[in-house]
């Protein structure tokens, strides 16, 4: 049994797209209800951030509402960062009661990298164990083994990342993560698809789907500040000199180009299932970026 | 051992405000091998204070000094029953459990830390000393080829590295070593990476209860095995 219109998809050989916004450092939604609205029909789902780098937002969870209310289809992001449980648990009850059923599970970036340094960290489970958890409560009991009265049902996903310089306990952690429940693989971002390529011939023998991450960059000096400062992130030279060579004040267009460049080849060779798309708070030009690499509308 | 660092001098001005006579108690273990608060810090910061004192105009303070071999035993403290008689106030450079013992053993004399306490680490070289046990009660190493993920991960996840890993590094910090790429190393080198793609389950934090109490079960009469 399928419980979302999302894990419908992945059973299918359809290349899959998926973005994903940053909720609002506020009450103000106007912005993320449009972004809803602009991408929802474009995309398969549409993730959610959890208080992405560690800054504080509007929760995932608000964000996920607002996608269900708006006909699109949600991927809530949980981190384990905040958390403990308790309340990963009860906020899973809440999503699911509202047909939030795609969930992405990550560990979560360090409290260290983001505006709220001096807040205690929790990481009371890793991604693992979460996935483990989740599985865990659609057997019927909470963590702790007491029945639950409703049982849940997910489509858990997690992240991978391939293009990390020390890759052999990455794989080791994927294949744990793969074993405790995810179906799907948001990878980080991609700069170099012959790590791709390598990292499919490791993962093609799983029965999990995995979704490339593009990350769209609109400058040199977003790349080098990104490989400076945001975890696990690495963006190769090649992209940071085809940047730096843009044309002045063309530089989120050369953006554009090289992440539909991305997705078009990841479609075209097959090299994986599908893609993620994260423009980082320029949300708006996804649908360029599909058309760009013409994958829009037309397969879905 | 038990590291700490002396706490910044206007901070320790600020606490010893409303005693006059105050007497600076270091002790002769940890807090001597990580320069935080051994005879000689203790001397020292005795001679900032009162020369802070004079500078400032308003002499109200006198100082005594006194260096315990143990400040978290009772019976040192009990050397320290003569030289307390007329002070205001303890300005203890012990560790945090330094200033409860002699908050325990002398209840009518307000005690001040001297120093904030930070972890247990080990010395890595001279003057630098790296956290390596958060005395957590549930010990791993076994199964993390002798590095605790615990301390050494920022996150103290339990299993594998973070996806934020780069050059072997933490993300928290460019400089530490991320724990989860050392163990693996570690683990390969030992050919145990079976332990590594082990599942471990969340912690159990009813093994760190607090306050903690071990209780030897040594028989001080007849020997025998401790635990």
């Amino acid at each position: 049994m399928v419980n979302s219109l999302f894990e419908e998809k992945l059973g299918s050989n359809e290349f899959l797209v998926t973005t994903e916004i940053g909720p609002p450092k506020g009450v103000d939604i106007s912005e993320m209800v449009h972004h809803i609205d602009l991408l929802k029909e474009k995309v398969d789902a549409i993730n959610v951030t959890d208080h992405q780098s560690s800054m504080m937002r509007f929760p995932s969870v608000g964000g996920c509402f607002l996608i269900k209310e708006r006909g699109g289809e949600p991927i809530l992001q949980m981190t384990c960062r905040d958390r403990n449980r308790l309340a990963l648990q009860a906020d899973l009850l809440l999503a699911y009661s509202r047909g939030i059923t795609n969930v992405l599970c990550l560990t979560g970036d360090c409290v260290d990298v983001g505006d709220h340094k001096e807040a205690k960290p929790v990481f009371d489970l890793d991604s693992v164990q979460l996935l483990k958890m989740i599985r865990t409560m659609e057997s019927g009991t909470d963590v702790a083994g007491n029945a639950l009265k409703g049982v849940p049902k997910f489509c858990l996903g997690a992240s991978v990342h391939p293009e990390a310089d020390f890759i052999d306990p990455q794989l080791v952690k994927f294949e744990k993560k793969v074993t405790a429940g995810a179906q799907f693989f948001q990878t980080q971002g991609i700069f170099d698809l012959v790590s791709l390529r390598r990292f499919m011939q490791f993962a093609s023998p799983f029965n999990v789907k995995i979704l490339a991450g593009i990350i769209v960059l609109a400058s040199a000096r977003m790349a080098r500040y990104m490989n400076d400062n945001v975890p696990g992130i690495i963006v190769s030279q090649a992209i940071i000199d085809e940047l730096t060579n843009a044309e002045k004040g063309k530089g989120l267009q050369k953006g554009i180009e090289i992440a539909a460049r991305f997705v078009k080849t990841i479609k075209e060779e097959k090299l994986c299932h599908g893609v993620h798309i994260m423009a980082v708070g320029s949300e708006r030009i996804v649908p360029d970026i599909l058309e760009a690499a013409q994958v829009s509308g037309a397969h879905r | 051992m038990i590291i700490a660092q002396p706490k910044p001098l206007e901070e320790t001005r600020r606490m010893i405000t409303p005693y006059q006579r105050v007497l600076i108690v270091g002790c002769g273990t940890c807090m001597t091998v990580c320069d935080a608060g051994g005879e000689h810090e203790v001397s020292y910061l005795r001679n900032a204070l009162q020369v802070a004192q004079a500078r400032s105009g308003n002499g109200t303070h006198t100082f005594s000094e006194y260096t315990l071999k143990r400040q978290c035993d009772s019976e040192f403290l009990n050397l320290l029953a003569d030289k307390v008689g007329d002070v205001d106030a303890i300005l203890s450079l012990g560790c945090g459990i330094g200033v409860q013992a002699i908050a325990e053993h002398f209840p009518d004399i307000p005690v001040l830390p001297g120093v904030n306490t930070s972890f247990m680490g080990m010395a890595k070289e001279w003057g630098v000393w790296d956290e390596r046990c958060a005395a957590c009660g549930d010990c791993r190493l076994e199964e993390t080829a002798g590095i605790c993920p615990i301390t050494r991960c920022t996150k103290g996840i339990l299993n594998g590295p973070c996806a934020g890993t780069k050059n072997g590094k933490c993300e928290a910090n460019k400089d530490a070593d991320c724990a989860w790429v050392l163990i693996y190393k570690r683990l390969e080198r030992l050919g145990q990476l079976d332990k590594m793609r082990r599942y471990y389950p969340p912690r159990n934090f009813r093994t760190i209860p607090r306050p903690k109490r071990l209780v030897s079960k040594v028989n001080i009469n007849t020997g025998g095995d401790n635990g």
